[in-house]
């Protein structure tokens, strides 16, 4: 009988995890990079005494802590949906890669002390003490997301416990997650992403100012700085990509046949754009013969396996997989061509780019940066399809037998589109207060009392 | 034997803490529903919020703590509890998104928005304290089988000790938030808060006082073991601590000294806690599940012991830090900035060969980490990629680019571009 209704509830379940991810991948970008960001800011001001770095460092930073909020509640949910939506999975697995996520709630918590020390220190600390105290905020994004990678190159590439009757019988969990050779590339890959997300995204915001005349010496800094972090990243991740793609190919074929939608193992393998995947071919896409080959294995002539290595039951969902992939592609090679585009007016003209287009472009790459980001994400999860730990179980045996999982997906659903309009709410919110108001504004919606005394 | 209950051990004093602390905020989001309109009602509600806001986010974390634990060391015991328990364990997520997002939104509301916001906010308080009290009464009870939703999905938590413990979780909340606000109200000298929470701290008291005594009747009617547990053996200690620390608040409460009152407050629910730890031992889950039957294997718990004891030398002292400083009032309202940095000069940002590294950096990066075949030269490839970035960045030199001044970009719309002749 509960076989019989975890059945049921696979898709939903799956799609409850898909959103709280989607909702959460995001908020961690800026947990990457952001305080990075800030900090270099704020770094100046220390260098300069120029009180517009202060002033900037200290906006962002309470739009830092908006995103953090947000993202440790997504994040505390993601957690509980490990038990509540996959408890075999954790039940039979946890020995293994539970300690990755200890260490993570353990960099977690040193980010939220540390925000609350920021963000509450302006006025309070002495400016040094202050940017000292900012440093274990990044450090800690950085070590939180390593650890939740290191899991999922686990959950790609699993290794180091012996399996016997369905049940974990030897495990050396430190070495499942850190001796794995199969997580570095997701892990620089998804760092990168985090500079280009935050960067853009950002840059997005004050390329709006621009457009709209406001373009003092505040705005275009603001700009600068996370437009250039965007562009010197998002170039490079292209080649990152690239080398992530050869590491997929060698250890997850399968998956690899799926991104590209090639149905039978092909010497010298062409390389289709666009196009549907229907009974093992690409049709209607436009194919680059050999290019396949040549990207996976450095060899036109090379054998690329194809999908019919594997029943079609153990094959995941290809035309999710490929058309989350090719976006991804896309999208990052436009951001690139953005991102080239700027580093060339500034050697060439040696100043920010006057023309609208640019600034227009910039605006369009904060949402695709998100989309190349998502896209991503449904690459690697999707293609892992039908596992969740690659090879050993299955999806469909992980899944809860509690019902309800469709009215728990309804209900987060509600609540997680109430969430994203509260923190885009709250960040318009912050953007319109005036330029030359916020210490005291902070101290006014902050700590209200002492304007009630 | 000591390897498997260590684990168990922090799961406790994680519990502890957070209940102690996140338990604290939640109730002192009660005490904002409560708070009643007009001025007064505006202040206490002020009080609860300010008092929080610095530490909010580090007192909700424990809770991750515990389930990464839970779910490292016992595997199983995890699977079972959220699978049975899945309704009010979700009830509590669905109120812990609630309360961070009006956390998050406090910050940017008016005071029109956010009498909204304080009532969902209220509201999360309660429901997540209570759902979690009620998972705890339902282990507690021996509600939770083994294996994948094999519990009764609605029974089991729904039952008279489940129901007990939820109110006591909400009810302990309470009395920690007003005795610890208490305490705050005083360091910001404000008399009347300080009445308007010692009032509050002495009713909750009362009542939690109440419960929790209620609590024990009702066990020895609906758990017999359970009972057996509390009230002979070690389980006593903690029951007869609980008890006399309690009391020694109330009093400590009446008479104004809010500092110890603290402590002697915290005392009292962490050994509730203790206590039932105590009474089901050796059981994680009561009479099917012991420690030793569900912990995870030598080296996975050796590798997180490990893990949390460097994960507690930083921890430790960062919380330490954070504690003293917002206890010792540093992050108080106040009108006086910091002191201002001394102006230097502004200096050009030394960008010489910045431009030329980050290129040579670049193509051979590309060289050895897309070229080269050798996991070394990957590796090689990826470290000069990340200096050519820096190196570009460097080159680029963004602070200088925005000081720069720039024509207007705006004004220029679609229709005045294409106007233009080329």
């Amino acid at each position: 009988m509960t076989e019989m209704l975890a059945q049921d509830y696979l898709l939903e379940a799956r799609q409850m995890q898909a959103l709280s991810f989607v909702v959460h991948i995001p908020l961690v970008c800026f947990g990457i990079a952001f305080p990075a960001l800030v900090l270099f800011v704020e770094w100046r001001y220390l260098r300069t005494g120029d009180e517009l770095y202060r002033t900037l460092a200290r906006r962002w930073s309470k739009v830092l802590v908006a995103l953090f909020a947000a993202g440790v509640v997504t994040g505390t949910i993601l957690s509980f949906e490990l038990g509540l939506l996959w408890p075999n999975f954790t039940a039979t697995f946890g020995e293994v890669f539970g300690l990755g996520f200890a260490i993570e709630g353990f960099s977690f918590f040193l980010e939220a002390i540390f925000i609350g020390i920021y963000v509450y220190g302006w006025d309070r600390l002495s400016p040094r003490a202050h940017f000292l105290s900012g440093l274990p905020i990044a450090v800690a994004g950085v070590v939180g997301s390593f650890m939740v990678i290191a899991v999922n190159g686990w959950m790609n590439h699993p290794q180091h416990f012996t399996f016997e009757n369905g049940q974990v019988v030897q495990a050396n969990a430190a070495k499942a997650l850190f001796a794995n050779s199969f997580f570095w590339h997701e892990f620089v890959h998804m760092y990168i992403a985090g500079f280009i997300v935050t960067g853009f995204v950002v840059a997005a915001a004050y390329a709006v100012y621009a457009l709209r005349g406001r373009w003092g010496r505040y705005e275009r800094t603001a700009f600068a700085v996370p437009m250039t972090v965007a562009a010197v990243a998002a170039p490079i991740q292209l080649l990152v990509g690239d080398w992530a793609a050869r590491e997929v190919a060698k250890e997850q074929p399968v998956k690899l046949a799926a991104m590209e939608g090639l149905g039978q193992t092909t010497k010298g393998a062409a390389l289709h754009l666009f196009g549907w995947y229907q009974n093992g071919d690409v049709i209607w896409g436009l194919g680059i013969p050999k290019l396949l080959s040549l990207l996976a294995f450095h060899d036109i002539n090379s054998t690329v396996q194809g999908l019919d290595t594997v029943p079609l039951e153990d094959q995941p969902p290809v035309n999710v997989v490929r058309y989350s992939f090719q976006s991804m592609v896309y999208a990052g090679s436009i951001m690139a061509l953005v991102a080239v585009l700027f580093l060339y007016l500034r050697w060439r003209k040696g100043r920010l780019p006057a023309s609208p287009w640019f600034y227009r472009a910039v605006v369009l790459c904060g949402p695709l940066s998100v989309i190349a980001l998502l896209s991503g994400w449904i690459t690697t999860e999707v293609g892992r399809q039908p596992w969740v730990v690659y090879g050993f179980m299955r999806t469909e045996e992980a899944v809860t037998g509690a019902s309800g999982i469709p009215v728990g997906y309804g209900v987060l659903a509600a609540v997680y589109l109430g969430l994203v309009i509260a923190v885009v709410w709250v960040l318009v919110r912050l953007a319109r207060v005036p330029l030359a108001e916020p210490p005291e504004d902070d101290v006014d919606t902050v700590h209200p009392l002492t304007h009630a005394e | 034997m000591v390897l498997q209950t260590l684990p168990a051990a922090v799961v406790v004093i994680g519990l502890i803490l957070y209940t102690l602390l996140a338990g604290a905020d939640f109730g002192a989001g009660l005490w904002q529903l409560s708070a009643g309109g007009g001025e007064r009602g505006r202040r206490i509600r002020d009080h609860a919020h300010h008092a929080n806001a610095p530490v909010w986010e580090a007192n909700h974390v424990w809770l991750i703590l515990v389930i990464t634990v839970l779910w490292t060391a016992y595997p199983t015991v995890f699977g079972a509890v959220f699978s049975t328990l899945a309704i009010p364990i979700f009830l509590a997520a669905l109120g812990i998104i609630l309360r961070g997002m009006s956390y998050a939104l406090q910050n940017a509301a008016n005071a029109r928005q956010r009498r909204y916001i304080d009532v969902s906010f209220a509201a999360a308080s309660i429901m997540t304290p209570y759902m979690l009290g009620s998972v705890i009464g339902a282990i507690a009870s021996g509600h939770v089988p083994p294996g994948n939703a094999q519990g009764a999905e609605v029974a089991s938590w729904t039952n008279a000790t489940s129901i007990v413990a939820g109110f006591l979780a909400v009810c302990t909340g309470a009395f920690l938030a007003a005795v610890f606000l208490a305490a705050d109200a005083e360091r910001v000298r404000d008399r009347g808060l300080v009445e308007s929470f010692r009032w509050r701290a002495l009713l909750s008291g009362a009542v939690a006082g109440a419960l929790a005594l209620g609590a024990l009747f009702v066990v020895r009617s609906d758990e017999r073991m359970l009972f057996d547990g509390l009230t002979s053996g070690w389980g006593l200690v903690p029951v007869v601590v609980s008890g006399v620390a309690g009391l020694v608040a109330m009093g400590l409460v009446f008479v104004r000294r809010f500092t110890a009152a603290r402590l002697a407050a915290a005392l009292a629910v962490a050994a509730v806690i203790i206590g039932w730890a105590v009474a089901q031992r050796p059981y994680l889950l009561p009479t099917t599940v012991t420690i030793e039957d569900a912990a995870a294997s030598d080296t996975t718990l050796i590798a997180l012991i490990v893990s949390l004891a460097v994960g507690a030398v930083v921890l430790f002292p960062s919380l330490v830090l954070l504690f003293r400083l917002t206890l010792a009032g540093r992050f108080d309202p106040t009108t006086q900035g910091p002191p201002p940095v001394p102006g230097a000069p502004p200096t050009r940002e030394r960008r010489k060969h910045a431009a030329q590294t980050s290129i040579g950096f670049l193509i051979s990066g590309f060289v050895l980490l897309t070229i080269a075949e050798p996991e070394l030269a990957h590796i090689f490839g990826l470290i000069f990629l990340g200096i050519a970035m820096i190196a570009g960045f460097r080159a680029v030199g963004p602070i200088e680019l925005g000081a720069r001044p720039t024509p207007e970009v705006a004004g220029r719309s679609l229709r005045s571009l294409l106007r233009r002749p080329r």
